[in-house]
């Protein structure tokens, strides 16, 4: 990249101001995570049923829940969990759809078809009513709510992928290299990867924040991750028989979530106002 | 392609067809066609212009792109050197397309816009295979430096350039395998005018330094007028007349080629001839006529127009026109 190309990106960067929210809620979360795999405030492990319901105190900030583990610590702990979870959900999707979008789109013929009608199919089933479904027949766990999600994000990925894709092979450059020569195969990757992967970067972003909503939702329901981890969505279930007695205990997860889910989609937004194209060239 | 003799014609096509099939309308109906060529036939040869105008929709540019092996042809051949390429897979006619190289009509659309311009202008190179960095660099700033460009310029990106510096880039990168043929899809007609005139003096220019033959595609009258030794006027998937630009231009011997040059204004000539005006729209191409292609909207139609096609016939020296009534077009001219 040019200097010039590189200067007016970052003052874009600098001038979408739900890039800079988005990108600072999403950086609060990676470093809570990061903080939290080698000091948490409390434990987010240890029961000790003489503390429970501490109201919140210099030594644990949030207080304490039912077992009289510290709600900071739990927190911290379990944006670990989402991360990872979303993390690898959303690269199982991207990479097996983004190649299954580009080879239907490089292919066209039956290839396209097979891959475009085994995505509508899988767009039939409700995202978390297909990863309940998974969950209960491989049964329930941190792996494979993982990989119920990942599944989901499959055909997203691709159809997304299938669409920008034909729309790049359609164009005047992508005929010129043709007409130098280049297959299928090599103008994939040297002129329509480029070009769709500022579209498929933005995607991702907010597939990330509905891998932490499903995550939490799996977790919620005892599919996803089981205990002692903590998790989101576990401390959630946990809160709900204490909804009257101790509300607070619901609201923290679930200020949690809001925010991560929050801060990635705006994340999304400004990325997406940032990388367009389309949008970008109207400067 | 080591037969260089002068006289094997650098493009040669015979009865073209290309007809393409349109999605069928309901489960059982049957699926209709475009047919956008209808057995083109001409020659082009060595060091040549050769311009194809016509109207939008006639088929210029599938026929660019059947030249250019493209897409798939129906039948009819195109040979380019004296090889033939219809039929040969696209694995086999790579090495073989460092002789025809495209430029496009869009200079904005037909560079990769996350390309630099060393990278645009080499991907000719780049297809062929192996070649070392030094000889590709070499290269390029050779023809960079033929179309006007500067050889720092190879860094840079196209959204850096005006349309037509970019279409300066764009023939650098048909140039640069040093290909014998180059088809133009109206090459200028996407640029303001003033540059149009820059463009087309750089591939005369280039025409003489590299001694390439162009098929130059155009609805623009004069730019043919300019640039081109010969002329076929095309409609609707057929070649209505042929002729040496000359010959075209003062005597046209068919009604369609009449009335688009006595569509072009030209000042300050005292002499107007009467002017004969085109009625109608472009008829569709997706169903086959009988008689004349012109028949719906030519000014002079007769009952033989409706009944029987006007065979492409010799009216002069290398002139060629597809007209029961030509003697008549020429002497109303």
């Amino acid at each position: 990249m040019s200097d010039v190309q590189s200067t007016s990106f970052l003052s874009r960067c600098r001038r979408s101001r739900s890039f800079v929210v988005g990108g600072l809620l999403t950086g609060f979360l990676l470093l809570c995570a990061f903080v939290s795999l080698f000091w948490t405030p409390g434990s987010a492990y240890d029961i000790i049923i003489t503390n429970r319901f501490l109201p919140p105190s210099s030594l644990h900030w949030l207080g304490t829940d039912q077992f009289g583990r510290d709600i900071v610590s739990m927190l911290m702990t379990g944006t670990q969990n989402s991360i990872v979870v979303a993390v690898v959900a959303v690269s199982i999707g991207l990479s097996i759809g983004v190649s299954l979008g580009l080879l239907a789109s490089a292919r066209r013929g039956w290839t396209e078809e097979l891959i475009m009608r085994f995505s509508d199919f899988s767009f039939a089933f409700p995202a978390i009513l297909s990863a309940i479904m998974l969950t209960a027949i491989i049964g329930p766990g941190g792996v494979n709510s993982i990989l119920a999600i990942g599944l989901y994000n499959i055909p997203v990925f691709a159809r997304l992928t299938r669409g920008s894709a034909n729309a790049i092979w359609a164009r005047e450059f992508v005929m010129a290299a043709r007409a130098a020569g280049k297959g299928r195969f090599r103008i994939t990757f040297e002129h329509i990867l480029p070009n769709i992967l500022s579209i498929i970067i933005v995607q991702a972003t907010i597939l990330f924040a509905i891998a932490i909503l499903a995550e939490a939702a799996l977790s919620y329901l005892g599919l996803g991750t089981q205990p002692p981890e903590p998790s989101w969505g576990r401390m959630l279930n946990e809160a709900q028989t204490l909804m009257f007695l101790d509300p607070m205990q619901a609201i923290y997860p679930g200020l949690a979530i809001a925010t991560a889910v929050f801060g990635l989609n705006l994340l999304g937004d400004g990325l997406r106002d940032i990388l367009d194209p389309r949008l970008s060239r109207k400067r | 392609m080591t037969d260089c003799s002068s006289h094997v014609p650098v493009l040669e096509v015979t009865d073209l067809v290309r007809h393409y099939r349109l999605p069928r309308e309901s489960l059982f109906a049957k699926p209709g066609h475009v047919y956008a060529l209808n057995g083109v036939t001409f020659q082009i040869q060595r060091g040549k212009s050769f311009g194809i105008v016509g109207e939008s929709g006639c088929g210029k540019s599938t026929l660019a792109r059947n030249v250019m092996a493209l897409e798939e042809t129906d039948s009819g051949s195109v040979k380019i050197l004296g090889q033939e390429v219809v039929g040969l897979s696209f694995d086999q006619l790579r090495p073989l397309r460092q002789h025809f190289q495209m430029i496009f009509q869009d200079p904005y659309g037909s560079l990769d816009p996350h390309h630099t311009v060393g990278r645009i202008v080499a991907e000719p190179l780049a297809a062929l295979g192996a070649i070392s960095n030094a000889e590709r660099d070499r290269r390029v700033a050779e023809v960079l430096e033929s179309v006007g460009l500067k050889t720092r310029d190879v860094t840079k990106y196209p959204h850096e350039f005006s349309g037509g510096q970019r279409q300066r880039i764009a023939i650098a990168r048909a140039l640069i395998t040093h290909p014998e043929l180059i088809v133009a899809d109206e090459p200028v007609s996407a640029l303001d005018v003033s540059v149009q005139a820059q463009v087309l003096n750089l591939l005369k220019d280039l025409q003489v330094q590299y001694g390439v033959t162009y098929m130059f595609i155009s609805h623009d009258l004069a730019v043919v007028e300019y640039l081109c030794d010969e002329v076929a006027v095309m409609y609707l998937g057929e070649i209505v007349e042929k002729g040496l630009t000359e010959n075209l231009f003062t005597n046209p011997a068919h009604p369609y080629t009449r009335i688009l040059l006595d569509a072009v204004p030209k000042p300050g000539s005292g002499k107007r001839r009467e002017r004969i005006k085109l009625k109608g729209n472009v008829t569709g191409q997706t169903e086959r006529r009988v008689g004349c292609s012109f028949q719906d909207r030519c000014p002079m139609v007769q009952d033989l127009c409706r009944s029987e096609k006007p065979p492409l016939k010799e009216v002069g020296p290398d002139h060629l026109a597809a007209c029961h009534f030509s003697d008549k077009v020429s002497a109303a001219g």
